[in-house]
Formats: C-alpha cells, structure tokens, sequence
C-alpha cells in the first residue's frame, strides 16, 4: 500500500513536473535572443512508396532553410523547419494541414509530393490563408480551383503528356505505341495526356491496360506487348513498378524504347532496372541540375552535407523554400521589418516575379502557376543516374 | 481471336506456372498452420518477405566478400536457401512462442489480431534496418541465373509462339518441387509428421497418447516458416528487386490459394497455388482480347477470384479438401 502511494506521488510529482516544464517552453516562443520564430512546414511523405522522394524534398527545402537563417536573423526572425509526413495519404495530410493552420508560427508549406494529397490539404491551407509552394504536383485541379494560397515552380500534367508523345512521335519515329498504366490518380492522368497527344500526332495506339500497384510480375502485360509488336510503350506510374516492367520487358526481349513521367525519375529505378534501364526516356518536370554552374556547386555541397548524392527533387526543394522564404521576405519588408499576417505572406509569395532559383525561374501568374515551367526530356542511355538531357520543351 | 489466345498459351503458361509455383510455396505455410491450429497465421506473407530479405543480403554480402567468385552460383544459392530457411524457421517458432501460444485459449479473433499485428511489425522492422543499411527500402540483389533459354514450343505445332524462359525459372521450379515432395515426405511418412497429423485431428486426445503437443505446433511453425522463407530467397533470385510491402498481396494471394484447394490440405495449396498463377496470368495477357477491349489487363484479379467464387460455391471445402479429413 506504501509502495502504491508513494508510487502514485512520485506520478503526480511528475506531471506537475512536466506541465511547469511545458509553460516553460511556452514562454519561450521568442526563440533564442528573444526573436519572434516564422516557422515554414514542409508536407512530403517520409514514409511509405514514396518516401525516397519526400525526403530528397525535405533535404532540399533544410538546405535552403539553413542558408537564409543568417540573413533572417538580421532581419530580426529566427527560421525553423517543421517536417511533417503526408505518407502519401489523403487523410493524414488533411490532419496535418489542420496541425499547421492550427500552429500560428507557420507561415508557409513546401509540399506535397502527391497531387491527391496536395488538393485536400489546399483546401485546410486556403481556411487559415498558409501559402503553399508545390515542388512537384503536377495535376491540373491542383492550381485550376483559383485557390490564392496554392502556387507550384513546376510544370502542369497536361503539359507532361503532350511534351512526351510530341517526343516519341517525332523525333523517335514511333507509329505504333502500347500504353500501360498503374490505375493511380497520377499513372492514368499522365497517360491518358499521353495518349490523347500521340493520337493527334499521329500515332497508333494498340493498347492501353493497367497494372497493380504493389505487384511484381508483370508478365501478363508484357505478353501482350509481345504479341503485338508496338514500336514505343509508355509507362504511366512510379518508378518502383516502372522499374520491374522494363527489367522483365528486357527479359522477355523487348528491347524497344520505353517512355514514361517524372515518374521514374529516381535513382531507384536504375537500381531496379540496372542494365535493362538503357533505352529508357522520361519526361520530367525536373531539369538535370548538372547542367549549369549554379547547379553543379549545389550538389556538391548537398553531398557534402546530407553525405548522398542529389537528384532533380532535391534542388525542387530547395528552390520552393527559395521562393517561400523570397516571399516572407518581401511581405517583411512590405510590413516595416515587422513580423506579417499569414494573409500578407500568402499575398506576397503570389506576386513573386522573375525569381531565380538554382535550377528554376519562377513567376506565378494569377493561378498559382510558374510561367517559366519547363517540361525536360531525359534519356538513360547507361545504367546511372541521373539520365541525360535530350531536349526541353517550354509550357 | 482464339488463335491469338492459343499463340501466346505456351509463354503464358510458363510465366504462370513461375508465380504459381511461389504461390504455391507460401499456400502450405498458411495450410500447415490452420490444419493445425485453425488459426490464420496472417504474419506469414511477412514471413516470406523477411525471408527474401535475408536471402538478398546473404547474397549481396557473398558477392561482396569474393566469395561468390569462387563458388558457382548454384552452390551458393543453396547455402543461402538453408541458411535462410532455419533463419525464417526460428523467426517463425518465436512468433508462434511470442504471440499465439499464450492466447491459444483466447477466442479464435484474438490471435487473428496479433497475426495483423506481427505483420505490420515485421514490416516495419525490415524497412527500417534496410533503410540504416542501404538507405532506401526498395533493395535489388545481384541478379544471378539471368541467361534466357528459348524454347521452340513452335515446332510442336505452328499455331504456338517460341516462348523464353529464364534460367533462374528452372531453379525456383526445381527448388520448390523438391521442397514440397520434401514437405509430403515428411508429413505423410516421418513419425514427427504422424504426430503433426495427430495433432491436428485431435489435439487433446493427441496429448492423452503422449504426443507432445507443444513441440508439435513450434515444429509446424518452423517447417511452414522456413518454406515460406526459402520462397522469399526464390522470389528475389526470380524478380531481383524486393520491398518491406511484398508480402501483403503474395500473402493475401498464396492464403486464396491455400482457400481454393482447400485450407488444411498440403497438396490442395500447392495445386491452388498453381492455378491462382496460371489464371491471373492467362487474365492479364488475354483479358482485353476476349472481352474486345471492355477490361483490361487490370481486371486480371477480379477474373481470378471470380473463378474462385464460383469454384467455392460449388465446393466450399476447396478443390481437394474433403468435409471431414485429416488435416495437415
């Protein structure tokens, strides 16, 4: 009974503990040196199918993060980073928008990596008027609603599709072509986009069949390929399954070139499909950062600190929070150095205008859309990555 | 149309035949066990899953080292079976140990949840040690027994295509083969099978004839795990690349198997198996053909399990499975 009692003290003690620790943290919100924090979320799945490319998002946008935190503080803010984990789901990425909307510190989101958890999410972020800047969403719907918060440095799908097909049939001479789709929001828009594009350029569609996501054997479809002999076929999917189709395509001998979305623009994918890769061509909404100086500097120092190499979503990453931080440093300075409203920021990352990122230009027309969004064709052409650059379309 | 259908029957049934021969393996896993305990042993997809986990690192730590020079790849594909299998096996005993065996008395839902349980932990377990180690999830092996074999299926009669096949085909078919004589042996002549058999019939009469019960059911686990585990390495030799989520639809597909030739019985899951492979192969390849384009290859499913719909409702014991019969 002693035992009992003492014990239950010893718990209550601890709470009255941990409550005076909590006020104390409270207090605190001033950050250190007593400067008031602007807090920027970043919503990208860390785990899941597509952790990969959420958390090459999330480095990206630390990285910027942590190369303004000096200038910020000049400026009197002290920047934080909140990672949430949208795990590719709707629902979880509602309820942490509801999380952000409800923390006043936040003023701006980098994210979603999935167009069907950006457009949910949007809807909490346009209640509580937090900008968000997608570093990958390429759905229409995404920026078509006219939400004022939402805004995106990349390029729209129904530009992807197009760009792609317009490639196959001119300049790689495909006449007949074999669709093959993972039944997602993303696979079967991409591919429809796709299709409708290859069709008015004139090619012959021979198929247009679905797989499933999770599945490793995808020979039934490849039978079909095999039997109707097309000269292209088109993947729309991610790269996890992308990777097994073209290996086991090779296996069964078709050695014909394989298209797909940004997609399979992965590392992984070479991982998966190693020698097998060859022959491959992705349109991407991501440029190859090795392309330019700026580009090069920063993946090496992105290496240095994250200790792996940078892929196209990194330096996306990287110029959203470049944006995002542009524009709270705008609405700053439009505010007399004071700390603004989430509605002023909202309105200030919109007019952002001829911004330049690492990779990236950006200007938002009065959608949210970039104006300088470019569609990137890129072939591999060893088993490495990343692929090389074969042309680039503008929107 | 039917001619085209017949065309690309050879290559169809090959690759058929290789998903259902995985199926087929992982099927006596969860037969073994519900013939025994009546319990769906949902945690053995991820069973498997580990399975293909520890194969491919055993295999990317052999190549590593040079080892793998030095010996054929067939003999260290063998090594890396056994190795695997006992790894898997006692991974399994310690599940059963863990979280069946103190609710063996429970209502028969209660080990059904800790099976999901189990399954979600392994899952998690996997990818967050593949995750330290390679720093992504998504793992691909070397790829050994890659040579295509061509056969000229054409020369027996000309309405067939040539259909190719891959060494490493050959092997996952030979090795399965191999382990599930090996499992009938066992069940059907061992005195440790006799005892499994006894078990399953009658558990208490069972351990009034000085059967020890408990030594039983850790042995059917380790046998069922370890089978299921020496699939997951054959999986990976087969399909190269593996994730922590594989053993979700493998599972949820071999258990359908296990259903369809009737759950308890040994040789209804290997021939379930087969036919589950078979089938959703010959969908995916010839669905859109015979229905003139209204489904695709994406309904490949569906077709499968309305075949087993209708199957069970013409025989809800399953294609072998008799409606009083010695289980295992």
């Amino acid at each position: 009974m002693k035992f009992k009692k003492s014990l239950a003290l010893l718990l209550a003690g601890g709470l009255v503990a941990g409550m005076l620790a909590g006020c104390g943290g409270k207090a605190k919100t001033g950050g250190e040196k007593g400067l008031p924090i602007i807090k920027i979320a970043t919503q990208t799945p860390l785990s899941g199918g597509s952790a990969a490319i959420g958390e090459v998002i999330k480095l990206g946008a630390q990285l910027a993060l942590d190369d303004q935190k000096d200038k910020f503080k000049e400026l009197g803010f002290e920047l934080q980073l909140v990672p949430y984990d949208d795990q590719a789901d709707p629902k979880k990425g509602v309820a942490n928008a509801q999380l952000i909307g409800a923390d006043k510190s936040i003023f701006a989101v980098v994210g979603h990596f999935n167009s069907g958890v950006a457009i949910p999410s949007s809807e909490v972020y346009e209640k509580y008027s937090i900008a968000m800047v997608s570093p990958a969403n390429s759905a229409t719907e995404v920026t078509d609603r006219g939400l004022k918060t939402v805004n995106r440095i990349v390029a729209r799908d129904d530009s992807q599709g197009p760009a792609g097909a317009n490639y196959a049939v001119n300049t790689l001479k495909a006449k007949k072509i074999f669709i093959v789709q993972d039944k997602t929001a993303y696979g079967t828009g991409l591919a429809k986009a796709f299709e409708k594009g290859a069709e008015e350029a004139g090619a012959e569609i021979l198929g247009f069949e679905g797989i499933t996501l999770g599945e490793k054997d995808f020979n039934g479809v490849l039978n079909q390929i095999l039997s109707k002999k097309p000269d292209l076929v088109y993947f729309g999917g991610i790269y996890a399954e992308g990777g097994l189709l073209i290996k086991q395509a090779r296996e069964k001998g078709i050695n014909i070139p394989i298209m797909g979305g940004d997609g399979l623009d992965s590392s992984t994918l070479v991982e998966i499909a190693g020698d097998a890769i060859k022959n491959t061509y992705i349109t991407t909404l991501a440029g190859d950062p090795a392309e330019s100086e700026a580009g090069k500097e920063f993946m090496e120092r992105y290496k240095s600190i994250n200790n792996r190499d940078a892929e196209a979503y990194s330096v996306y990453g990287y110029d959203t929070m470049g944006v995002v931080l542009k524009g709270i440093e705008n609405a700053i300075t439009a505010n007399n150095n004071k700390l603004p409203t989430r509605e002023q920021v909202r309105d200030a990352v919109r007019r952002i205008k001829d911004y330049q990122g690492v990779l990236t230009t950006v200007s938002f027309d009065d959608i949210g859309d970039n104006e300088y969004a470019k569609v990137f064709i890129f072939n591999y052409k060893e088993a490495s990555y990343p692929p090389q650059l074969e042309g680039e379309v503008e929107k | 149309m039917l001619n085209e259908v017949i065309q690309t029957i050879p290559q169809v049934l090959i690759d058929g035949l290789a998903l259902g021969t995985v199926y087929a393996v992982i099927a006596l896993g969860y037969t073994m066990v519900y013939g025994i305990l009546e319990l769906i042993n949902f945690a053995h997809g991820e069973i498997f899953m580990t399975g293909a986990f520890i194969g491919t690192a055993l295999l990317i730590f052999m190549t590593g080292t040079g080892w793998g020079s030095a010996l054929p790849a067939i003999v260290m594909l063998i090594i890396v079976l056994i190795v695997t299998a006992f790894l898997t096996g006692f991974l399994g005993m310690g599940i059963e140990r863990l979280a069946y065996r103190p609710l063996r008395n429970a209502p028969r839902l209660i080990p059904l949840i800790t099976a999901i349980g189990i399954s979600f932990l392994l899952q998690d377990i996997v990818r967050f040690i593949a995750e330290l180690t390679k720093g992504n999830y998504i793992v691909t092996g070397p790829s050994l027994f890659t040579e295509q074999v061509l056969i000229k299926t054409s020369s027996i009669s000309s309405i067939f295509n040539d259909a190719s096949i891959k060494t490493s085909f050959i092997i996952v078919l030979v090795t399965a083969v191999v382990m599930m004589v090996a499992l009938d042996i066992f069940v059907n002549r061992t005195r440790w099978g006799m005892a499994m058999r006894a078990v399953a019939q009658d558990r208490e009469t069972a351990s009034l004839m000085t059967v020890n019960v408990n030594k039983v059911i850790s042995i059917t686990f380790f046998v069922g795990s370890a089978l299921g585990g020496a699939t997951g390495v054959l999986f990976a030799v087969q399909y190269g690349t593996i994730d922590p989520y594989i053993g979700f639809i493998l599972g949820l597909k071999a258990f359908t198997a296990a259903v369809l030739g009737g759950i308890g019985n040994i040789r209804g899951a290997m021939i379930g198996g087969l036919l589950l492979g078979v089938l959703e192969m010959f969908a995916s390849a010839n669905l859109t053909l015979l229905t003139g384009g209204v489904f695709g290859a994406e309904y490949k499913d569906v077709f499968a399990f309305a075949i087993l719909i209708i199957v069970l409702l013409f025989k809800p014991e399953g294609l072998l499975g008799k409606p009083v019969t010695e289980k295992v």
